[in-house]
């Protein structure tokens, strides 16, 4: 196949990089501050049906609705569930704005269950208080987005995947680069403020079923965030504590036990009994989750075979129609029926991810990243479990943040060299007449994450993966692609190599053990608060080198009780309980 | 004679499949194409219909659920089916 590959330059005022759940919400955001701006979103995929909630989602898992929570008691919660590391600003900034998002995305036309006097049906499944709002008719978030971004005037670009950022003399982010996955064509776009709004790292690991693309996440999102941010010298935030879910086995999609779990759906070992107090997903319950399987007593299942007919009815209409529907397919395919078998789950491959853990750029209550002209929001921002409607809401402070930077300055000089430089990196595999193919390439990166990087994280094992991946940066010198869409795929291998060493040297900085599974360290087992109680920040040293230093964690707006600080390190079932349970049921 | 480099194509069954009978790309239509998040769609120049071109399929469901004339059909990928 041939191409031109022209170099197509353009300016905006603002530049969104990712059309999933935050970018939309930041580009709506940044007009509504101020209309006179030109504002892009860019995005890999195609804006109708981009990210991780392209078919919708089937409820909110942290909506802090007055009445049923306060600001000052979700603030407090994660706080616990994240072992105390936190900028508890960042957290209590989303809190207090959460109901007021909610109301937008109401007013939007988004749907939330209501109860008979039209208010919200909350929930509870968290440890200690109650922020889950279901959406059994959540299908059509995306067309609500699509509409409002429509209406606000924000220019869309589809099929663009993002590679590095520019930067100014002095620092700031001052543009964008990337090319084209169907023309090949390059773009230099020129801003005034740059947000990145680009998902997980979710290619990271190798799912289980060896498939490269059977990702819990929405496999575009392979870390491009990270690693632009990172190379645009932005420091990230505690990455050690990795993304890890509880799933449906081989599926790879949630169980979702926020949906069946207040409906009476629950997490059970081998012999049907709860082991876990609590299905809200943390690194503690994770723990459990493993020492569930490696104990003998696994699988792990989620039940719902208990349930009443009815129930198992509207939980098959939610699971079936919403944020991952073809599971209903999986199922029949072989021969799980909700009413009669327990479904098999396990535990997912690693990524990054700030919506379900704590891994992600830093950002600060503005959704500024350390670096000027810089900001992040959703999954791939450093705001401890804060799901999607987290990512709308520091989406809409990252709208706003940057429309205030471009609204007061004017456009810096783009360093000609930085271009030329990026242009030759992209291109290299597709001026190459033979060589290796991206998907192979991948493949045995991740399978090396797996080999080296699951938890429980041993020493010796991560300072071999080091050199491991090592060797893959040399093998990306040697990619191949035979056409634009190869290229995409050969850009993203070098994403997910970075994020490889960024998780690995994360890990080993951080000595000691914290987050349940996320950072459980074989060599460092037990939490050690005298000299770990802060944040562990990467960055691009001068030298080009990943460099890490520890970050205090901020002073907190809202005390945590000392008898409070461990409530989410008592998840186990009592042994004593569960044996009576036993004999009661028997 | 020195060594030359080759290249193996692998085989793969697509997951998803198209209704050739009801797929209206022919007449211009790129629903699947465009709300793929994978890119893994095209329009076959033989016949003017789509087509899963690359293995790549995340079994999201967006193609066939916008799909005008309910023509595409996404099956779970063999490996974890």
């Amino acid at each position: 196949m041939s191409y031109q590959l022209d170099t197509r330059e353009s300016e905006y005022d603002i530049v969104v990089v990712g059309g999933g759940t935050a970018g939309p919400m930041a580009a709506i955001k940044a007009k509504e501050r101020n209309p006179e701006l030109r504002v892009l979103l860019l995005d890999k995929a195609h804006v109708k049906r981009s990210g991780a909630i392209s078919m919708g989602m089937d409820g909110l898992n942290n909506a802090v609705v007055p009445g049923y929570a306060t600001p000052e008691q979700y603030t407090k919660e994660i706080t616990i569930a994240n072992d105390g590391i936190v900028d508890q600003s960042t957290v209590y900034a989303y809190a207090k704005h959460s109901f007021t998002t909610i109301e937008q995305l109401d007013r939007w036309g988004v749907k939330f269950e209501k109860d008979a006097n039209g208010d919200y049906a909350m929930r509870k499944v968290h440890h200690m208080g109650t922020y889950v709002l279901p959406m059994p008719e959540g299908h059509d978030v995306k067309k609500v987005l699509y509409r409002q971004l429509k209406r606000a005037r924000v220019e869309i670009t589809n099929r663009i995947i993002a590679t590095r950022l520019l930067t100014a003399a002095d620092g700031s982010v001052n543009g964008v680069m990337g090319f084209d996955s169907r023309t090949a064509d390059f773009h230099v776009i020129r801003a005034k403020a740059v947000i990145l709004a680009c998902g997980a790292a979710g290619r990271l690991g190798l799912p289980a079923s060896g498939y490269l693309m059977g990702t819990y996440e929405n496999p575009t999102n392979a870390g491009d965030g990270y690693v632009m941010a990172y190379h645009a010298g932005a420091e990230l935030a505690n990455l050690e504590c990795y993304q890890i879910n509880p799933l449906i086995k081989d599926y790879n999609g949630p169980a979702c036990a926020y949906v069946a779990g207040p409906m009476g759906g629950y997490t059970a070992n081998s012999r049907g009994e709860r082991f876990i107090e609590c299905d809200y997903w943390s690194g503690q319950m994770m723990l459990e989750f493993y020492q569930e399987l490696q104990g003998g007593n696994g699988p792990v299942f989620l039940k719902l075979n208990h349930l009443a007919e009815e129930t198992i009815q509207t939980i098959e209409t939610i699971l079936h129609s919403n944020e991952r529907p073809s599971r209903g397919q999986f199922h029949a395919n072989r021969g799980t029926d909700y009413r009669h078998q327990m479904v098999e789950m396990h535990i997912s491959e690693i990524g990054f991810c700030s919506g379900h853990s704590a891994s992600g750029v830093h950002v600060n209550a503005r959704a500024e990243t350390t670096v000027p002209g810089l900001y992040a929001a959703g999954d791939m921002a450093a705001v401890p479990h804060n799901y999607m409607l987290g990512a709308f809401t520091y989406g809409w402070f990252a709208g706003h943040s940057a429309a205030e930077r471009a609204s007061s300055l004017d456009f810096s000089p783009v360093d000609a060299e930085q271009v030329a430089r990026e242009r030759a990196r992209i291109y290299a595999p597709l001026l190459r007449d033979h060589g290796l193919p991206p998907l192979q390439v991948e493949y045995k990166l991740r399978r090396f994450v797996n080999d080296y990087l699951q938890p429980p994280k041993v020493t010796r094992k991560y300072e071999l993966a080091l050199d491991r991946f090592a060797e893959i940066g040399e093998d990306l010198e040697h990619l191949h692609a035979s056409d634009a869409h190869e290229l995409m795929r050969c850009a993203e291998a070098s994403v997910i190599r970075d994020c490889a060493e960024m998780a690995a040297r994360a890990s080993l900085f951080r000595t000691e053990s914290r987050w349940g599974l996320y950072h459980l360290r074989a060599d460092y087992p037990e939490r050690n608060d005298a000299e770990w109680f802060c944040h562990a920040h990467l960055k691009k040293d001068e030298s080009g080198r990943m460099s890490h230093h520890k970050r205090p964690v901020e002073p907190y707006i809202v005390p945590i009780a000392e008898q409070e600080k461990d409530a989410y390190d008592r998840l186990r079932v009592a042994p004593k309980a569960s044996a009576e349970k036993a004999v009661a049921t028997v | 004679m020195a060594f030359q480099p080759r290249s193996i194509a692998q085989f793969s069954e697509a997951a998803v499949t198209v209704d050739l009978d009801k797929c209206i790309a022919h007449k211009g239509c790129t629903v699947c194409i465009d709300v793929c998040p994978m890119d893994i769609l095209e329009i076959d120049p033989q016949t003017g219909k789509a087509f899963m071109k690359r293995d790549e399929c995340w079994y999201c469901l967006p193609c066939q659920k916008d799909c005008p004339t309910g023509a595409i059909h996404v099956a779970i990928p063999y490996l974890l089916r």
